[in-house]
């Protein structure tokens, strides 16, 4: 078993739920707390496991915004695990997902370094490296109904844009929509196999903005209701 | 990359020590210029010692946790920290040995004592080697992941070692050519792969960019929000960046007072013991500047998502 997260970057909306729904579960999780240093201060920061970044692609006019969330990418070749002196890091043999023990973890900073996507940060209050869990202690809770059985931050994404599963299994929902649409790894040339696949943004025909053509009766009619109803 | 100054201050004088240790092994069982003093080789055994324990003392002052250093020991099969750890920590017990039997000048012990400097020199090796993988190793930075870096640590580290026998060698009464000419071809070597690690790293070469990095191949890609209002772990550890006029105007300090200026002293300033601490000193300085460039050039792939278009 492979599990793990396909994240759709066509609907993504950037709205950063994911993150909030992430850091309000797994701040009474398995690795809690996430702590905050001066959360009400001048310079406010924390550790997150679930970032969103927004890129601007291509040039203006043919220009698009991305969202783009990250976290652990939970990867086949995670060097984080390789490089860790103390044996804290380890990824599990039966799902494939990548955690720090925080009772053996000395807080080197030596798997942030071996980390390309920028999954692992640092507690200062414990000293601990901490990092997203796939929410490990959800995934399995036999006291939840089945369909809760999921990250915190798939089963709170208002668009949908956030799928967990076995990417080991041909047949699973995840492992049929990255075939489909085309799904791909961050930084591939670096040879971790993260186990996360991003959907790419679908080609959509630009919208004509010039050289419309005169209106036909359907746009006349939708002229005169845009003028009498008042909005 | 943040250049911390425990790691600094770790990799100069370890690497000093381990440097220092295998030279005078080297010395002692070939025996040069009539070899040193029985005084003079403990004073420069028990100084590598020092200069170890010094540095790995140093390197605990990086970690956020250290009740769990001692775990540090246990993944030597895979991480080339703990094999770091590991094989310094082998180095001590041969190492001793090899400076007690020095000490206690056992003719019958002879073969045993060359054994014990023999593995220990072994292991300074193969520890020096292994701070260098630390960062060699890692993929994520392409201006460590070279195999230029291990063999920097090891010309450094035996460079600042051979300094450091003749400042120990001048204090004896013993002809000090060898212990110059030694220093001075440490010296070549040394400079001339640095000088490649220079040139090797200033053109960006085909690594990873911001469109390897979210995918985004077919057009220009610009960061438009990071998604946090202040700095985070990462921004902090791995978004340190030096100006390009300070890093050469430093590059230039590394070069005059790690090589030149020592070579200079060394070759018209004749013998006098405080003109040789005087190169010692400055060449050290320049080690310090070497290493603290080292840290702040690396450019981590992680600021590919924090708005960098190449690492």
């Amino acid at each position: 078993m492979r599990l793990g997260l396909v994240i759709d970057l066509d609907v993504c909306v950037g709205c950063h739920a994911c993150a909030i729904a992430c850091k309000e579960w797994n701040a009474s999780g398995t690795t809690a707390p996430l702590t905050d240093y001066q959360p009400y201060g001048a310079e406010p920061s924390g550790v997150w496991f679930n970032r969103i970044r927004s890129y601007e692609v291509g040039e203006y006019p043919n220009n698009k915004t991305i969202n783009f969330p990250m976290s652990c990418m939970h990867c086949e070749d995670a060097d984080c695990v390789t490089v860790c002196p103390t044996g804290a890091s380890y990824k599990r043999a039966e799902d494939g997902i990548v955690l720090v023990d925080q009772n053996k973890c000395m807080g080197c900073n030596y798997c942030s370094w071996a980390c390309p996507y920028g999954a692992r940060e640092l507690d200062r209050e414990s000293g601990t490296m901490k990092k997203c869990t796939l929410c490990v202690d959800r995934i399995y809770d036999l006291q939840i109904p089945i369909e809760e059985r999921q990250p915190a931050c798939v089963l709170t994404c208002p668009a949908h844009a956030r799928m967990f599963g076995d990417l080991d299994d041909p047949g699973s929902a995840v492992s049929s929509v990255v075939r489909e649409r085309g799904g791909y790894q961050l930084m591939p040339e670096l040879g971790y196999n993260p186990t996360n696949h991003y959907l790419p943004v679908r080609t959509a025909k630009p919208i004509p903005t010039e050289n419309l053509g005169k209106p036909g009766f359907k746009d006349k009619i939708k002229g005169i209701a845009n003028r009498i109803v008042k909005r | 990359m943040h250049p911390a100054f425990s790691v600094i201050f770790f990799t100069v004088s370890s690497g000093a020590g381990f440097g220092l240790f295998t030279l005078l092994y080297l010395m002692d069982l070939f025996g040069l210029d009539g070899g040193l003093p029985v005084e003079q080789k403990l004073i420069a055994g028990i100084l590598a010692l020092v200069l170890v324990a010094a540095g790995l003392t140093s390197s605990m002052f990086h970690l956020a946790n250290p009740k769990n250093a001692w775990r540090a020991f246990s993944r030597f099969r895979t991480s080339w920290l703990s094999r770091e750890g590991v094989f310094a920590m082998a180095f001590y017990p041969f190492a001793i040995i090899y400076l007690g039997l020095t000490w206690l000048v056992l003719p019958e012990l002879e073969v045993l004592r060359l054994m014990a400097g023999a593995l220990a020199t072994l292991l300074a090796w193969i520890t020096l080697f292994s701070t260098g993988m630390i960062y060699g190793c890692l993929k994520t930075i392409r201006q460590w992941n070279s195999p230029l870096v291990p063999a920097n640590y090891l010309a450094l580290g035996h460079f600042s070692g051979a300094l450091l026998l003749l400042a120990v060698a001048s204090n004896g009464q013993v002809a000090l050519t060898g212990y110059v000419t030694l220093v001075l071809a440490l010296l070549v070597v040394a400079a001339s792969l640095k000088a490649i690690y220079y040139f090797w790293i200033a053109s960006p070469g085909t690594g990873s960019t911001i469109k390897t990095a979210t995918g985004f191949t077919r057009g220009t890609v610009r960061l438009l929000d990071t998604g946090h209002t202040h700095g985070t772990f990462l921004t902090q550890e791995f978004g340190f960046q030096v100006a390009r006029k300070f890093s050469l105007t430093l590059k230039t300090c590394v070069f005059l007072a790690g090589f030149v200026i020592p070579a200079l002293i060394l070759t018209v300033g004749g013998s006098a013991a405080i003109t040789i601490y005087a190169a010692v000193l400055t060449a050290l300085l320049g080690m310090v500047a070497e290493r603290w460039l080292f840290f702040a050039e690396a450019r981590h792939v992680v600021n590919l998502y924090h708005g960098a278009q190449h690492c």
